[in-house]
Formats: C-alpha cells, structure tokens, sequence
C-alpha cells in the first residue's frame, strides 16, 4: 500500500485498499464464532467441544479463502462486507450446533440436526462467493442478461409449484442427493438484476414521459407494462405458493430501486397504497395469513388451541426470558419453540441466551450491512451499478425487518430466514453471492481512476522553444 | 439518484431502529411479564431444577427428591411413606400443582422464598448449588404411626395435640394415599390420578381436617363446659334437674337414653360418665341456642382453622328449640372436624387456655439455619381453670369406670369421651365412632386427641366410641409419652 505524494493536479493516486483492516477484521469474525461455539460446548457438555478445532479451522479457511480471493480479485472492495457475513456465518453454526443438541427438539418428529449440513452449505456459499468475484470481472456484464435475467427468475418462482407442499407453503424443490432448496431466495439476486437492467433503460421514459393524474405522474404503459407484469407474476405466484415473506420482499425490493430510477416520491407514495391493498386483501381470502394475524395480535389467546398462536407465544416468552443479558449460550430453553427454533425462529434463540444485549448486536450487524450496501450504491458510479447494489441492500433489509419484526412480534410473521443466522442451504449459498455481488460494485466504485495516457499534444504546447 | 439513495438509506436506518425500539420493548419492559408468564414452562423447569427441601418430622425427612430422566423436570418429589404422611404433606406433583403443607410451604421448598433472600444471594456469592429450606414439623412419628396403624384398613381420621403449645403430633386420615405416584408428569401419573380421584372411599380427603362429622356424645363434653361456664349447674356431683322421660321441648318426641342407665336427676358426673342424652339435651334447651353457640365460639368452632393447612369450620348453627336441644348432645345440625374435637379436649386438658393449634415448628434455610420459629399462641380462653378442672374430673371418670374404659392406661391419668354418632336418615346407615381424650402426667398434659372412625364393614352392634376409638386413642396417647421418657 503505498501511497504517492500527490503532486500534479491529475496524477495516479493509489488509494488506500483497507485489505490489512479486512484480513484483521476477518480474524477476529472467526475467534468470536470459534469462542461462541467453545461456550456452547461448556454449557451443555460441561467440556470443550471435540469438534471444535475442526469447526475453527474450517471456519478459518473459509474466511482466509474468502479474504485472499477478495485480496487478488476484488482489491479496493469494501472491508466490513467480508467479515460482517463471516461472523454473522460463524455464530450461526454454534447456535445451530447449539439446538442440534437439543433433547426436546431431537424427540420431534419433523427435526434433524443442521449444524454440519450448514457447515457444508457454509463452504459451498463461499465457494459461489469465490466463484462470482473470480468470474464477474466488472458487475455491467450483469446488465447484459437483462432479459434473460426475467426468465430465469421466473423459472425459479415457478419451479416449487411442481413440488409438494412442506409445512404449508409451496417454496421447496427438492434435488436427490443435495435435498431441499428454495429457489426464491435465489430469485432475489436475479429479479433485482433484471430490475436493475430495465429501470437503467426505461428510467428516463418513466421519469418524464408521463401524465399527470390526481396529482401523481403516471408513466406511460408500454414504459412500465413490462415490468409491472413480470412483478405482478411473480407476487401471484408467491401468493399461490404461500410465501408471503417473500412476495413482500419483491415488492418492497421492486418499490425501492422504482424510486431511486425516477427519482419520484409519488412512486413510494403509490408502492404504499398498493401494498396496503395487497396486505388486506391477501388476509381476507388466504387462512394461512389470517391466522398469523390473529397470532400477531394477541399470541396468548390461542393457547392450547391454535399451534400458529402458541408457537408466537413461545417465542415471546423465549424473548422475554432473556432478558437484558441472556441466560448465556446453551442455557436457554428456546427449543421450546419446537418447529423451526433453528431456522424462522433462531433470533429467538439469541434472544434468550444472548440476551437484549445479544439481538441488538446481531441487529447492528445487520444494519453494518445494510448501510454498506447503501454506501456502494452511493458510491458507484454507472447507474446500473447503483441500482444493483440499491436493490440488494434494501432487499437484505426488508428481509431483516420482516424475519425480525415477524419473530419479535413487531408485524405479523412470515416464514423467512434470517440472512446467514438460519439453517437453511439456499438462504446461505444465495446471501453469500449476494455479499460477492456488492463486493464487486463496491471494488469498481472504489477502484481509483485509471491515470489519464500522456498526452503527447500537451508536451508539444508546453515547449516552447524560441 | 443520490438523493433517493440517501432517503432509503434513512429508510432502511428506520427500519433497523424500529427493530431495536421492539427489541427493548419485548426483552426489557415486558420481560418480567413474559418470564413468569403462567404458560412459560421454563417457570416450572426452574422450580424442578432444584432438589426441593424437606419436610421433616423427628429431625428426619419424611421426604425426599429423585432426578428422574424422562422429561425436562429434573427432581421429582418422593415420599419415605406416603400414605402415612400424606394427610400432613399434601401432595406436590410435577403435572398437577401441591397442596397442603407443600403448596403452602412452597417458597421454603423451592428456596424462592424472601425469608431466603440473604441465603440466596449468599449462595450466588459462594457458587453453591441452589436448594430448597426444609421444613420442620411438629408432629411425633411414633404418634403418627400409632393412630394410622389403629386405623387401619378403617375409614377414619385422628388428631393428636399437645395441650400445651397447641402443636399438632399426629394427623391421620384413612383410607391414605401415595402422593408419589402421581407426583411426575408421565401419562402413568396421570391416570394413577384419575383412579385416586374416581376412588369412592375419597383417599385424597383429608379427613382429619376437611371432613366434618355429626360429634354426637363426644359433643356433651362441651354442653357440660358450657352448663358450668354459665353457672346452670355448679357442683359435678350434685343432682341435676333432669326428668326422666324428657320429652324435647315444643314437640311429643322423647329423648331417649341408649339402654336402661341411671340418668334421672343424674349429676352431671354420673351424667357423663354413662352418656345421658336426657341430661345434656335437657342442659342445652336450659341454656338456649344463642349461650351455645357462645361456648362453641369459645372451642374455636364456627370460623375456619389453619394450622396452617387449612381446616374446615366445625359448626353449631343458630337453630331452633328441639333441634338446639339435641344439638346439645351432638346429633343435630352441628357438625365438627376432628381437629375441632382434639381442641375441646386440649382446651380442657390444659386448664381452659385453648392453643392455637399449629404443625410447622421451623422453617430452615438451605443451611439449617433457622428463618422462622413458632411460637405458641393462645387463642382463646374456653372456659375458667376451676371448671375445666370439674370436667376433667367427669372425663376421666368415663375412662375410670365409664363408657371410656378401653382408653386406660396404666400408670397414667386419662380423661375422656366416647361417641356414636347417628349417622343417615332415620339412622339408616351405620354410625360414626368418637372418641376424644387427653393423658395427663406429673408434668400436666402431653396429649389430647380426637378419633372418628366411620367404619361400614365392622358389625353393627360393635359400632361404639369405647370399642372401636378409645384403643385407637390411648395407642397414640401411650406414644407420645413413651416418646417422652
């Protein structure tokens, strides 16, 4: 890292590529998990765990392989990215071998242990990290499977309608030998390409070729036709599928980078309104979402008789039992959540054992994200650049929102996971492309620019010999 | 599209505030709520975590805690003889709450008492496991085991007290039960329950508090009391107005006496010592329902006991002339505990000075160290020193040469009264077995007890306080003074 004494008005200024602050960063992600998960082990086993060297090493070799791809491809890409995903990653795993170990849990019917499968998933999530920043040498290429981009989407919300139904909601597909995947979390990274792609065309045609009506612009409908009707598509289909988390993502996702394209409040205004109509009419037809609100609303009053209703209560009280400092790791008893306390509900079990404490840093962590994301946006320089990284980050945020605000009561629930914390293999493998992604922009937008070719003009202007 | 970008930013900073302000709500301000939420079972997984203190009888536990492995409750409650001790223990069940002596104890049990408060937070210093305080009893094993013996395979109930302090030394009520199996959670328990429960004998009934009984002749004790007390009749030995037949007042019934017994004019010994009907229902109509109800007040009747379990009120309702007459001789409307009926004979044994009667001695910290000593406590004064010493004259008259005589025991002076109390329509069912005593020793008198024994297999004609309660009685009694020595 050296840094030249910058001496003419334009000059070569290497600017500074924080990858030492990364690698640091890193390292410390990695003692945090390796610590969380030596104290599970104390807790539960009164020992330190056997497995924790491998578990350590192996977490260690993930993020050192992820740092020294980042460090070759990825140069002046953002620091935090890497080590808030590796961190978030790692005390993921010890929570998840935390409920692993679970008696109550081991005793139902529709658990398995996940902490080595996550592991696995773990490793294969940095490998499409590594993948994607080796073989996407500038996001732009992105832009030109605009269209391809729409198709694949909706292949991928399309494809767990051929599948059966798990516990209520059409998102699995099912692969012999990898096991269960869902594709919406993959169609998250697609469709926001596709957004970004159109809008970056069309933002100009559906900024100012509109009409006015009740005091809002309207663009025309062969600018926002197609758009409109791939969003529309894919909301149904989600609708149909049951996976309201989801659909609420796109939407919100879809709202946001319509916003930055035109730069036209009236869109938030309209994407407001929509979905406040979507929300009441959804709940009006659809069981599966009355009863999340009835849970929503007062959780204790279906105790005993209403398992959505009881579940909510349980998760409540998991919340309220830790209180400001946590029980500490392990000695919770979160599992009591039964379905899905290591998946949708694992905040619950940082809630408990980790305390207030515990879930404001894990929402922090979030936040670190988030405002990363919205800062390479900030800082990228081409337009599809922005709204890539624009649509990501806030889809990571509304994410957040829903699968915590869902779990701690604040909206009603919605089964999503909590970005890297949940076990579950395509939320792993599709947030650590996700993370590739915005690296990438983020390296480009940081990348200082190239020093101009002398200009051999100038040096002929500037002797003057008499 | 910088200034859209920075307004979600501030969205998206909103969105996480507004998880955090969430967050601070649900795990600070509710969390009190939510942690000792009635369906929050960590609340119960903690109060098993522990091994629960003991309840302790003659310096040793007559309970215990066993880890048990098929569930989240770690210790379970056991019983070192259940059925003995259940009427004093209650019960204390994983699945279905406590009662009695357990429920009532529980904060010492569990250690979440406040009178533990310094211990705990002792402990938290020091690093000690976390244990339940004991509690330590009054009642005397040998005394206990004496009157559940006598019982029995019998239906019935006997309180022992010591006169003096007004501590409880034995409880028994029969048929018993085990609270140990039903004291986990498994469907086991649960149906072991149910089969107590449907059990038409009622073993879960705490008989010798919860029950109330027609006293019938043992009842006279306290019209004698009550004669003296309000001055009708002043010299035990002298004649007493009492016609014989004596018909029951605004009536053409004749009181009748069981069997041809000297009872006209009989002095109130003589009265006593052969159990004339005549003579105290005649004492009771003199004295009028409202002097009566007085005297019984006195005895602790008409308001309910806690010992501190709970025991039912023992009644002497406001009635009318025949039905107060033969109330007087316990066969009317009024109805008593054991317990209430071990008072009276307390109350007289100890010279009038009625004892608040009660079964906890101590409550112990984890260390032994006590946090709660009774001290006994005078309830009442039922009647003047010099006439509870004229009825204790009458009483042990019975047991001398009387209807009492089975209650004898050598070496010792015992006072006391039998009863059979009339039990169903017309008498239709087989009667209730009474007997009420006290022992006396150089020292005053260590005990005084109450036996019933509602007995349908034994032969009718058997059914008598002197035969079927006064062994059973002077056992119990035999045993607390043999403790004694």
């Amino acid at each position: 890292m050296s840094v030249v004494t910058n001496t003419t008005t334009i000059g070569a200024i290497d600017a500074p590529s924080r990858r030492n602050t990364e690698l640091a960063l890193v390292i410390f992600a990695v003692a945090i998990s390796v610590f969380a998960y030596a104290n599970v082990g104390l807790a539960l086993n009164g020992e330190l765990p056997s497995g924790m060297l491998g578990y350590g090493a192996g977490l260690a070799l993930l993020g050192g392989v992820a740092h020294l791809v980042v460090r070759r491809f990825a140069k002046y890409a953002d620091p935090l990215l890497l080590p808030l995903a590796t961190l978030l990653n790692g005390l993921g795993l010890a929570l998840i071998w935390r409920l692993d170990q679970s008696e109550r849990l081991l005793n139902h019917p529709n658990f398995a242990p996940a902490a080595s499968k996550q592991l696995l998933f773990s490793a294969m999530g940095v490998a499409l990290f590594v993948g994607v920043l080796i073989l996407l040498k500038d996001h732009r290429i992105l832009q030109r499977y605009t269209y391809i981009s729409m198709v694949v989407a909706l292949i991928l919300l399309i494809l767990p309608m051929f599948f059966p139904p798990q516990f209520g909601a059409r998102i699995w597909i099912t692969i012999p030998g990898i096991g269960s995947l869902q594709p919406g979390e993959f169609a998250k990274i697609v469709i926001a390409i596709f957004f970004s792609g159109y809008l970056m065309v069309k933002r100009d045609a559906l900024a100012l070729a509109s009409r006015r009506f009740m005091g809002l612009y309207l663009p025309r409908g062969r600018d926002l036709g197609p758009i409109l009707a791939i969003w529309a598509m894919s909301i149904l289909i989600l609708v149909f599928e049951t996976d309201l988390g989801t659909s609420l993502l796109f939407f919100g996702m879809f709202v946001v980078m319509l916003y930055v394209a035109t730069e036209r409040t009236s869109w938030i205004v309209f994407g407001l309104t929509m979905s406040a109509v979507g929300a009441v009419g959804v709940a009006s037809f659809e069981p599966h979402v009355q009863d999340r609100v009835t849970a929503w609303l007062d959780p204790f009053a279906g105790w005993g008789t209403h398992p959505a209703s009881e579940q909510m209560a349980q998760v409540l009280m998991s919340f309220g039992s830790g209180g400001t400092l946590g029980t500490g790791l392990g000695q919770g008893h979160s599992d009591l959540i039964l379905f899905a306390a290591n998946t949708d509900f694992i905040l619950a079990t940082v809630g408990e054992e980790l305390g207030l404490a515990g879930v404001m840093a894990f929402l922090l962590l979030y936040g670190l994200i988030i405002e990363r994301g919205v800062r390479t946006a900030l800082a990228a320089r081409d337009p599809f650049g922005k709204l890539l990284a624009i649509g990501l980050s806030g889809a990571f945020a509304i994410q957040v929102f829903v699968v915590a605000g869902g779990v701690m009561g604040l909206i009603p629930l919605t089964g999503m996971t909590m970005p890297f914390l949940a076990a579950g293999g395509s939320s792993v493998l599709a947030n650590w492309a996700l993370i590739a992604i915005l690296i990438r922009i983020s390296d480009t937008a940081r990348r200082p620019a190239p020093a101009p070719a002398p200009s051999t003009d100038a040096e002929m202007t500037q002797v003057v010999r008499p | 599209m910088n200034k859209p970008l920075r307004r979600i930013a501030i969205f998206c900073g909103i969105l996480i505030l507004a998880l955090l302000i969430r967050d601070n709500w649900l795990q600070y301000v509710r969390a009190d709520e939510l942690n000792s939420h009635k369906y929050n079972r960590r609340v119960e997984i903690e109060r098993y975590a522990h091994e629960r203190g003991d309840i302790i009888v003659d310096g040793k536990a007559i309970t215990g805690s066993v880890e048990t492995e098929d569930s989240d409750f770690t210790y379970k409650r056991v019983w070192k003889d259940g059925p003995l001790w259940a009427p004093v223990t209650g019960y204390s069940s994983q699945a279905f709450g406590s009662s009695q002596l357990e429920n009532l104890e529980d904060g010492i049990l569990t250690g979440n008492s406040d009178q533990l408060f310094f211990d705990r937070t002792l402990s938290m210093f020091t690093g000690d496991k976390k244990r339940g305080g004991n509690v330590v009893t009054t009642l005397n094993g040998d005394a206990q085991k004496a009157a559940f013996e006598g019982l029995g395979k019998k239906k019935g109930a006997v309180v022992a007290l010591d006169p003096k302090t007004g501590a409880i030394l034995a409880l028994a009520s029969t048929p018993s039960y085990d609270p140990s199996v039903f004291a986990g959670n498994s469907f086991k328990d649960s149906d072991d329950r149910q089969q107590l429960l449907k059990d038409k004998d009622k073993p879960m009934l705490n008989r010798a508090l919860r029950e109330t009984y027609p006293p019938g002749s043992t009842f006279k004790v306290v019209t004698a009391a009550a004669a003296l007390e309000n001055g009708l009749y002043d010299d035990i030995d002298a004649k007493t107005d009492s016609p014989l037949p004596w018909t029951l007042p605004q009536s053409t019934v004749q009181l009748k006496n069981e069997g041809s017994i000297p009872c006209k004019d009989a002095s109130l010994r003589e009265a006593l010592r052969w159990s004339c009907n005549t003579v105290f229902g005649k004492i009771s109509d003199d004295l009028g329902n409202q002097k009566m109800i007085e005297q019984t007040d006195k005895f602790g009747f008409n308001k309910e006991v806690f010992t501190p379990v709970r025991a039912d009120a023992s009644i002497y309702p406001e009635d009318n002339r025949p039905q107060n007459a033969m109330a007087g001789i316990g066969q009317a409307s009024n109805r008593t505990t054991p317990l209430q009926m071990a008072m009276v004979a307390a109350a007289i044994a100890n010279d009038g000075k009625l004892m608040d009667p009660y079964m906890v001695a101590e409550r112990q910290a984890p260390n032994l160290d006590p946090v709660y000593t009774h001290e006994p406590e005078e309830l009442s004064r039922a009647l003047s020193g010099e006439n509870a010493q004229k009825v204790q004259q009458m009483m042990e008259t019975v047991v001398n040469d009387g209807t009492g005589t089975n209650a004898q025991i050598p070496g010792v002076t015992v006072g006391g009264k039998t009863g059979t109390a009339q039990h169903g329509l017309n008498n239709s069912e087989k009667p209730y077995a009474w007997f009420i005593s006290y022992a006396k020793t150089d020292n005053g008198s260590p005990v005084a007890v109450a036996v019933v024994v509602e007995d349908g297999n034994a032969n009718r004609d058997d059914i008598s306080g002197g035969g079927l309660a006064a062994p059973i009685a002077k056992n119990v009694m035999k045993a607390v003074i043999d403790s004694k020595k």
